[in-house]
C-alpha cells in the first residue's frame, strides 16, 4: 500500500546537484535584480523629492 | 464513455524537464556584445543632450536602456532559435544548445521588456519610455519577425531599431527631441547596411544554410559589393555633415573626415577585390574597421562633452 511507504523514500522529483546549484544560482540572480531595483526606486525618489511624481510626456 | 474521451486524449506523464542554465546562459541571451554598443551609443546621446545629467537618473537611464536592449535580444533568440541552430555563428546560443527552451526564453524577455519600459517611463519620462518600447518593438516584430526571413532590405529597415538608442538617451536626459538625435541615429542608420552586408560576404555559406535572404545570398555577391560602396558613400557624407551644418565641432569634423577616408578606401578595396582570399580579406577588414569607426566617431562626441565640462573646473 502506499501508505506504507518507507520514511527515507524521497517524495516526488529529486533534483540533481546541478539542478539544485543553478536553481540556486538564478534565485540569487532574481534577488539582486529586485535589490537593484528597489535600490533604483529609492534613489531616484530621493533625488527628485516630490517631483517624482511629476512625469512629463 | 468517459474512457474512450481519455484514451483519446492521452496526458503526458513523462518527467517535466528541469532546468539546468545558470545566470551566464541568461546573460548570452540578452547578446552582450549588442547590448555594449547599445549602452556607449546611449551614453553619447544621453551627455550630448542638454539637462542637469544627475548621476543617478543617468545610470537609472542608461540601465533601462541596456536591460530593454537585451530584452529585445531575448526575444530574437526566442523567435529564431530555428535558424540559429543552422548557422555555425549562432549554432552555440543557448537554446540551440539546450540550455534554455524557448518559452522561457520568451518570458525573461518579455519581462524584462516591460520593466524596462515601466521603469524607464515611471522614473525619468514617458516619452523615452514610449520611445524604448517602439525599439524592442521594432526590432523584435518589425525586423525579426516581418522582415528578416522574408525580404532582402531586412538590415536596411531593421537597421533603425539598433539607431534608436541615442534617441532614446537623448529623450531620457532632456525630455524632449530635437536634430542632434536624429543624426545620430543618422549616422547608425546608414552604417547599419555596410557592417552587416560585410559580415554577410563572409558568412554568405551560414545564411544560404538557414535560407535567410540577406543581400549576398539573394542578389549575389557583385550587388552587395555595390550596395556597400554606395552605402559608404551615404554613411561618410552623413557622418561628415553635422560639422558643416554646425551641430558638432570641427575636432569631430576632422576626426570624422579621416575615419571616413579610411571607410571609403575598405569599401573601394571590398569592391575592387572580388576572388579568393584577398576578397574575404577585404571583407573582414572592413566589417572590423566598421566597429572602430563608429565607436570613434561616438567616442570623440563623449570626450568633447567630457573635455567642455571638465574644462571650466580646471580653468
Amino acid at each position: 500500500m502506499d501508505n506504507e511507504r518507507k520514511p527515507t523514500e524521497p517524495d516526488g522529483i529529486v533534483l540533481t546537484e546541478a539542478q539544485k546549484k543553478s536553481r540556486r544560482e538564478r534565485s540569487l540572480a532574481i534577488a539582486w535584480a529586485l535589490g537593484i531595483l528597489v535600490v533604483l526606486f529609492f534613489a531616484v525618489t530621493m533625488v527628485k523629492g516630490p517631483a517624482v511624481l511629476i512625469r512629463p510626456m | 464513455m468517459i474512457l474512450s474521451v481519455l484514451d483519446h486524449h492521452t496526458i503526458d506523464l513523462s518527467a517535466p524537464r528541469i532546468s539546468e542554465a545558470g545566470v551566464a546562459d541568461y546573460i548570452a541571451l540578452l547578446k552582450p556584445r549588442v547590448m555594449s554598443l547599445v549602452v556607449f551609443t546611449a551614453m553619447v546621446g544621453y551627455f550630448l543632450a542638454p539637462g542637469d545629467h544627475h548621476p543617478v537618473l543617468a545610470i537609472t537611464s542608461i540601465l533601462c536602456i541596456a536591460v530593454g536592449g537585451g530584452a529585445s535580444g531575448a526575444l530574437n533568440m526566442w523567435y529564431e532559435a530555428d535558424i540559429d541552430a543552422l548557422m555555425s555563428r549562432t549554432a552555440n546560443r543557448p537554446i540551440p544548445r539546450g540550455r534554455i527552451t524557448r518559452p522561457e526564453a520568451l518570458t525573461f524577455g518579455l519581462v524584462l521588456a516591460f520593466f524596462s519600459v515601466m521603469t524607464l517611463g515611471i522614473l525619468v519620462n514617458w516619452l523615452a519610455g514610449a520611445l524604448l518600447a517602439f525599439t524592442i518593438f521594432f526590432y523584435v516584430v518589425i525586423y525579426t519577425i516581418a522582415l528578416k526571413r522574408w525580404t532582402a532590405q531586412n538590415i536596411v529597415i531593421g537597421g533603425a531599431a539598433g539607431a534608436l538608442p541615442p534617441v532614446v538617451a537623448w529623450a531620457a536626459a532632456s525630455g524632449t527631441l530635437s536634430m542632434e538625435p536624429v543624426l545620430l541615429f543618422l549616422i547608425i542608420f546608414f552604417w547599419t547596411p555596410p557592417h552587416f552586408w560585410a559580415l554577410a560576404l563572409f558568412r554568405n555559406d551560414d545564411y544560404t544554410r538557414a535560407g535567410v535572404p540577406m543581400l549576398p545570398v539573394v542578389a549575389g555577391p557583385d550587388a552587395t559589393r555595390l550596395q556597400i560602396l554606395l552605402y559608404t558613400v551615404v554613411l561618410v557624407a552623413t557622418a561628415v555633415a553635422p560639422w558643416p551644418l554646425g551641430y558638432f565641432s570641427a575636432v569631430y569634423g576632422t576626426a570624422s573626415l579621416i575615419l571616413g577616408a579610411g571607410m571609403m578606401y575598405l569599401a573601394v578595396e571590398v569592391y575592387r577585390l572580388r576572388e579568393g582570399t584577398p576578397a574575404n580579406r577585404a571583407t573582414r577588414k572592413l566589417f572590423a574597421f566598421s566597429i572602430v569607426y563608429l565607436f570613434a566617431l561616438f567616442a570623440i562626441l563623449l570626450l568633447e562633452v567630457v573635455v567642455k565640462a571638465i574644462l571650466p573646473m580646471v580653468w
